[in-house]
């Protein structure tokens, strides 16, 4: 008896939904069977440490619903580019951009401006940084047609150092090496809170980017364009779209949104700026992107599911007093299984016995 | 098509590489000081649970730690071991929170200690300071500590407090360590006393370090007057790579003895594969360079830790700033290596106890200059500000008084004195 790997020509949505829930079971079973393994512990209890991990009081579940409404903003910067099959893997550099853009205006803006001011140009100028961070790839792409998956990683790298520069120009105290929290007593450049809450307004703006990047993808002549340029640029350029236009366009939206999450990042949320502020979510970005097939509405639940994995995980460790490394390795089972379970999605395996009768 | 799939294989890799590196996370220890095990088991499931757990406990006192890293750091390592010895000996229920970045992760993790009942919230590193001042506006009931920070006394919260101790008297002593080395290998033929040369791997061009490759070279040149050394930064507290490239530098440079000022094995690795003697910082680095290691200086937190517990227990006011010392236990060496020389114990026992006396200072203004001159005058920057303003006069009776519990107990010495070269001061 052999087998052979064929690509199913269609699967129906719940289908495929069926597929991915049996993954994320089978992955919190071997998630258990490691763990009690490790620990000789209840699995029901580790499974009840995780959810207390994420969602276990009122804080814990307005910090679990920030990160995702970050990770998600910048997962949603990334989707439109991915349309079009562009590879735009620098959303690191963009949000770091979007950051520096943000910090540079509270840092030598403060005493000169009035607030408000200092936020409008916050705001214009993080995302004009993200923007700008987005179209220089794009434009050699679309001039030249240079590799865009190394131009726009190349750029993350240009996008940190130039933060370790700046934050060694801002450093307080001389020669420490770290900014710390820009205008703590003046709270000049600080975002608003909303209804007295500082983690509604991530929230809430990952909302509107959510609702507004679906209805621009799936609803405008944009969002068509997009699709046509990532199925086929021949096409595309036969039905007479300006495939460079479009690739320029879209990177520049790519680049503004991941500004904002930068601004969000710095303005909102941690008031200070490091190399290591957007915690490599450029990169998780693209894994949620891709789990939710460029879906808008999807990437709130693949969102969800990798921050309330990361923030259940360590709450394992906490109770169970083991290493961080030991999160890490049950992060990495469940990812194993739900990006792996995408190959069943795409692929039917059939068993063929000798005499070639296929069977299931 | 191939060439695409290919690319799109590529890309995954990539994010799931990335993504898998940008899923470390934080990770929270609840410990009881009494041994309660099965207690433990039964309800282990949640770190808010142990709270219940008073009846084993002593004191229903409960205290939190934020360490910026694990064990794996030689700093934390430090850190989280005080904590225990503390915690144990006075019987108070305590609570760890190790790998939190210097963000905003920092602040929530202070929240949420102050949410699970803690009494007293300590974080360990500087970048933590901020957001530990947040956290500490928040909760006005709840004593916010942290080392080696600098606002504390300007911040003006009664709740808010920050430590650190005279370590660049140990700094001092584990100098004389290495230069009653450099003197063995002088006598030995090994080197000239021309090629006394010192290697120092720093992290940044900061106040902390500074003050500590000063205080550890003048040990060492009190004893070796011939030395001389070379510092080099990394940018950086903990990259191992960076500060074994460091070490690897300052030896090829031909230093003949290596110290640090950064958390990783990176330099003390580097020497005992080169074979060149090392002091190392934070706790004894023996078990991992067993044929070059000399001695070590570090900070003992137990005894701040333990006075902090008192003092919450007793209703009593927390110092803004706190000195820990010689005296107070702060202060310590480790045991000497199989490569200190003959007769260092004695040469260090006899400073220590000058400097208990009084009649040692580290930062003796005779004992050193400033591009040829005598510093009888310097104004250092004791209030933080974004600005650097000198602002205090820290010579006083013809020493630099560091750390002084009237000024703040950060350090503050941030002279470049002659025989030391900086290779780099970018950072």
């Amino acid at each position: 008896m052999s087998f052979h790997v064929s690509k199913r020509s269609d699967i129906t949505t719940s289908k495929a939904w069926i597929i991915r829930i049996i993954a994320i079971v089978a992955a919190l079973v071997v998630c258990g069977i490691v763990t009690t393994i490790c620990t000789g512990d209840n699995p029901i209890s580790i499974f009840t440490t995780i959810f207390q991990g994420a969602f276990g009081s009122q804080r814990k579940t307005f910090i679990t619903l920030q990160y995702v409404a970050i990770l998600l903003i910048i997962s949603l910067a990334l989707t439109p580019a991915f349309k079009m099959q562009f590879w735009n893997i620098g959303g690191e550099g963009q949000v770091l951009m979007g950051g520096l853009a943000s910090a540079a205006c509270m840092i030598t803006l403060a005493d000169k401006v009035p607030n408000a001011v200092v936020i409008i140009l916050m705001i214009i100028s993080s995302i004009l940084a993200g923007a700008i961070w987005g179209l220089i790839p794009a434009l050699f792409k679309a001039l030249w047609n240079t590799n865009e998956t190394l131009s726009t990683l190349m750029m993350n790298y240009i996008a940190t150092q130039l933060v370790a520069y700046f934050v060694i120009v801002w450093e307080v105290p001389k020669g420490s090496g770290k900014i710390g929290i820009i205008n703590q007593d003046s709270n000049v450049g600080w975002l608003i809170n909303v209804a007295g809450n500082k983690y509604l307004l991530s929230i809430i703006v990952a909302v509107v980017i959510t609702i507004g990047m679906f209805i621009y993808l799936k609803y405008t002549k944009h969002g068509y364009e997009i699709s046509v340029v990532g199925e086929s640029q021949n096409t595309a350029r036969y039905v007479g779209i300006n495939v460079e236009k479009v690739i320029i366009r879209t990177m520049i939206l790519s680049g503004a949104i991941c500004g904002i999450a930068g601004l969000l990042l710095v303005g909102g949320v941690n008031h200070t700026i490091t190399t290591t502020i957007s915690d490599g979510q450029g990169f998780t970005g693209v894994m949620v992107s891709w789990l939710a097939k460029f879906n808008p509405i999807t990437m709130i639940f693949t969102s969800l599911l990798i921050i309330f994995m990361d923030r259940g995980a360590s709450e394992i460790s906490t109770a169970f007093e083991l290493n961080q490394s030991f999160a890490d390795i049950l992060t990495g089972i469940i990812l194993f299984f739900i990006i792996g379970c995408e190959f069943f999605i795409r692929y039917q395996i059939s068993f063929v016995k000798a005499n070639g009768k296929e069977e299931a | 098509m191939k060439k695409f799939k290919s690319v799109v294989s590529l890309a995954i890799a990539t994010c799931m590489v990335f993504g898998l590196c940008a899923c470390g996370s934080s990770n929270e220890t609840t410990e009881t000081s009494d041994n309660t095990e099965t207690a433990a088991t039964e309800e282990g499931t949640s770190a808010e649970a142990e709270e219940t757990e008073e009846a084993a406990v002593t004191s229903d006192l409960k205290v939190g730690f934020i360490f910026l890293h694990d064990e794996n750091s030689t700093y934390d390592l430090n850190f989280i071991n005080a904590a225990k010895e503390a915690c144990e000996a006075a019987g108070v229920e305590y609570v760890t929170k190790t790998n939190i970045p210097e963000g905003q992760e920092c602040y929530e993790a202070a929240c949420e200690l102050a949410d699970a009942g803690c009494d007293i919230v300590f974080a360990d590193s500087f970048g933590h300071e901020d957001y530990m001042i947040e956290a500490a506006k928040e909760f006005p009931e709840v004593q916010f500590c942290h080392a080696t920070g600098t606002k504390a006394h300007t911040e003006g919260l009664d709740n808010y407090h920050n430590a650190f101790a005279t370590i660049y008297e140990g700094r001092y002593l584990a100098g004389i360590a290495a230069g009653m080395k450099l003197n063995e290998m002088i006598e030995a033929g090994e080197i000239t006393e021309d090629q006394a040369k010192i290697g120092y791997v720093g992290a940044y061009t900061y106040a902390e370090v500074i003050s500590g490759y000063t205080s550890f070279f003048l040990g060492a040149r009190s004893v070796c007057p011939s030395a001389t050394m070379e510092v080099t930064f990394t940018g950086s507290w903990y990259d191992e790579t960076a500060e074994k490239e460091g070490a690897n530098k300052l030896i090829e440079n031909g230093c003949v003895l290596i110290s640090q000022h950064a958390d990783s094995m990176g330099a003390p690795t580097a020497c005992e594969k080169a074979g060149v003697p090392d002091v190392s910082y934070n706790g004894s680095t023996v078990d991992a360079c067993p044929n070059t290691f000399i001695v070590s200086s570090r900070i003992d937190w137990a005894p701040y830790f333990s006075y902090i517990i008192d003092c919450v227990t007793n209703g009593e006011a927390i110092a803004t700033d706190w000195v820990g010392t010689l005296e107070t236990g702060s202060v310590v060496l480790t045991d000497l290596g199989s490569a200190a020389a003959e007769g260092t114990a004695e040469a260090i026992a006899e400073a220590e106890e000058a400097m208990k006396a009084g009649t040692l200072h580290v930062f003796d203004v005779t004992t050193f200059t400033v591009d040829g001159a005598q510093l009888d005058s310097y104004m250092a920057d004791v209030d933080t500000d974004a600005d650097y303003t000198a602002d205090t006069e820290v010579i006083t009776d013809g020493y630099f008084a560091e750390s002084n519990e009237e000024f703040r107990s950060a350090p503050y010495f941030d002279v470049q004195i002659d025989g030391i070269s900086l290779l780099d001061e970018a950072y």
